[in-house]
């Protein structure tokens, strides 16, 4: 009998999910039509990598900001974090770098922190709203602050690089590829996958959702609210890291402007791909499209050069308000 | 409006009159400097420099007060200039504005109180707010790489550009950039895009680059921070077509590659120094004490770095 209740809801959420999912779906086949008539170049294996990879950091972070959402609350700190995560990683290494003799291992060392560093955070933005019973608006705009703080202290206003040795060990990470993929698409498509599972199949998953909807009931229905909320904030916590992960063997480096608006992003792929603001229902698999939609924008914009770069924010402003409309008559 | 300039014109003729006196009393310089916040690598300098002035100029002028505020947008720097004005009393201002226009009323607020103002860089869009303008020359930092890539180039060939934010002085800097190419019709200038000053979009928009052009055979970066990313993004494409890639404002990284010969891609790089805030507190700060006026404006030399000279622009203290 249980199970049978859990089912016809689930079903319900999944069509609803289809649904939601059409309008940034659309949006993005425009888009590819719209790159490949523009572009010879658009519509090749490199290019769909290239952009496919960018997506990458945005992506991961999306997914795990989805379920924030989804259970109705918010995260503005996440560009921060990452930005903190790739210094204080990049400062370690940088330290353990002479006093290990493997590189690997201080490598491995530094992946390892990015991961806590990053579940840390998030479990101190979940003990503080719900414990500390502060909006996650107020929070999360607070440690906005303080993480792009500390960063700027601690690289003194200019930018914490990572050792030349060290950097050829960490760089495959990014730039290396499996079965010509490289290998930040397969973690971000790993990472993709396990949230789905996590959101749709879980009963984690079906806590975070009736949380959203209404978090009275939930209570009344005896879910354990603010441990459920407290874990999808370590969840993201969790995705900021692993983004870090990726981010750190590109360039091998961080500065105040490392993750410039990130959070602005991931939220929005979150909205295009269909997730409602509000909470209650979401799509992993709208906000995987919704985030590679934000950056195929961008990648037409440079390929292209018939619109004014004045006007590039303007553009992409156009396409998401539109992408958001689709999804509106589609419901 | 005009009423109210001749208002304030007046206020501050009464207002300098009234400041004379008591400072006659006692020759201290209390002087604020306000600079945008450390966002990037290179007001990561400013704030460096501002801070590195403030230690050796106390040090050597016991008269002398030194305080420096940083804003992290132009509203916080006008109210840290009320606060400057009002709770620290300062009799002399250096200020880098964070944007020209916004910033215009309220320097000319603290001037008309009888402060001296030198503004550095980012101009206003009313000099008269001003006693005196030191800054960087854009006009060359766009012109020395355009014509050293000519040279370079041996006149043909295909360039790309990466542009810094939207702002004035950056259609200065491409403008003269333009300028500098336009008597060579062969050298072809492919496209020109915005990278923020930033190196991860430098970065993607190198990648789209790539992918869009066959041949490219230079690089005007336009900034060290885009030349990193810019440099990435061709290891990364493995692509052998370019043989310059040319930075710029010589940040310590970019002079140190360029004084080893590290990367055969870094030949030559174009002075534009975060140091200049710390020469515009220098002189506004002895000016004052002596009680001189400085020079109405004041241009800082952009120069062409090469292997030759690299060393004297090699500041590895700083952190730009």
């Amino acid at each position: 009998m249980p199970q049978e209740a859990t089912k016809s809801p689930r079903t319900a959420t999944h069509w609803m999910g289809r649904l939601h999912g059409m309008g940034p779906v659309i949006g993005l086949v425009l888009l590819l039509i719209a790159g490949t008539l523009l572009n010879s170049n658009f519509a090749t294996l490199d290019n769909a990598m290239n952009v496919l990879t960018r997506t990458a950091f945005i992506g991961i972070i999306a997914v795990g900001m989805c379920f924030v959402i989804v259970s109705g609350g918010i995260d503005l700190s996440v560009g921060s974090m990452a930005a903190l995560i790739a210094g204080s990683v990049i400062m370690c290494m940088n330290t353990l770098g002479p006093m290990l003799a493997l590189p690997v291992m201080v490598v491995a060392l530094g992946m390892a922190l990015a991961l806590v560093l990053g579940a840390l955070f998030g479990l101190a933005h979940g003990l503080l709203i719900t414990k500390g019973r502060i909006e996650p608006f107020i929070v999360t705009l607070g440690t906005l602050g303080i993480f792009r703080a500390y960063l700027t202290y601690f690289a003194n206003g200019g930018a914490i690089t990572l050792d030349n040795d060290l950097s050829d060990v960490y760089s495959p990470v990014y730039y290396a590829s499996l079965l010509g993929v490289p290998i930040p698409v397969w973690v971000f498509l790993v990472v993709a996958l396990l949230g789905g599972v996590i959101l749709n199949r879980t009963a984690f998953g079906r806590y975070v959702q009736a949380i959203g909807s209404n978090e009275q009931v939930a209570r009344y229905a005896a879910v354990d609210v603010d441990r459920i909320k407290i874990l999808t904030y370590v969840l993201l916590g969790v995705c900021v890291g692993i983004a870090t992960l990726l981010y750190v063997p590109r360039l091998g480096s961080a500065s105040p402007t490392t993750g410039l608006l990130w959070e602005l992003e991931a939220i929005a792929a979150v909205i295009v791909g269909g997730t409602a603001l509000k909470g209650g229902a979401g799509s992993i698999t709208g906000t995987v499209v919704g985030a590679i939609l934000l950056s195929v924008i961008s990648n037409i914009l440079n390929l292209t050069s018939i619109i004014s770069v004045y006007l590039n924010a303007a553009v992409q402003g156009f396409v998401i308000i539109s992408v958001a409309f689709m999804q509106r008559s589609k419901r | 409006m005009k009423k109210l300039t001749r208002r304030l014109a007046l206020t501050a003729v009464a207002l300098a009159a009234l400041a004379t006196a008591p400072s006659f009393a006692q020759e201290k310089v209390v002087l604020g400097v306000a600079t945008p916040a450390a966002t990037h690598g290179f007001t990561g300098g400013i704030v460096f420099w501002a801070n590195q002035a403030k230690k050796d100029l106390e040090k050597a002028h016991p008269g002398l007060q030194v305080i420096v505020k940083t804003a992290s947008g132009a509203p916080e720097q006008a109210n840290q200039l009320q606060d400057l004005q009002t709770v620290n009393k300062i009799n002399a201002l250096v200020i880098f504005p964070f944007e020209s226009a916004s910033l215009t009323k309220p320097v000319a607020q603290v001037k008309s109180k009888g402060v001296y103002v030198t503004v550095v860089d980012r101009g206003l869009t009313d000099t008269s707010a001003q006693d005196a303008y030191i800054s960087g020359d854009n006009t060359a930092f766009g012109k020395i790489p355009g014509e050293y890539l000519v040279k370079a180039m041996g006149g043909k060939g295909n360039i790309v550009a990466m542009r810094g934010i939207a702002t004035t002085l950056d259609n200065e800097r491409m403008d003269a950039f333009n300028a500098a190419i336009k008597g060579s019709p062969d050298i072809k200038l492919l496209d020109a895009k915005y990278a923020n000053w930033n190196r991860d979009d430098a970065f993607k928009v190198m990648q789209d680059y790539l992918t869009r052009f066959k041949q490219i055979d230079a690089v005007w970066a336009a900034d060290d921070d885009m030349a990193v990313g810019v440099l990435k993004a061709i290891d990364q494409a493995k692509r052998t077509d370019i043989k310059i890639v040319f930075g710029g404002a010589g940040a310590k990284g970019m002079i140190k590659t360029l004084m080893d010969g590290k990367d055969p891609r870094i030949q030559a790089n174009v002075s534009y120094s975060p140091k200049f805030i710390y020469d515009a507190i220098k002189l506004t700060a002895e000016a004052r004490l002596k009680g001189e006026k400085l020079p109405a404006t004041y241009i800082i030399p952009s120069v062409l770095i090469t292997k030759e000279n690299a060393s004297q622009f090699y500041f590895p203290d700083s952190p730009f």
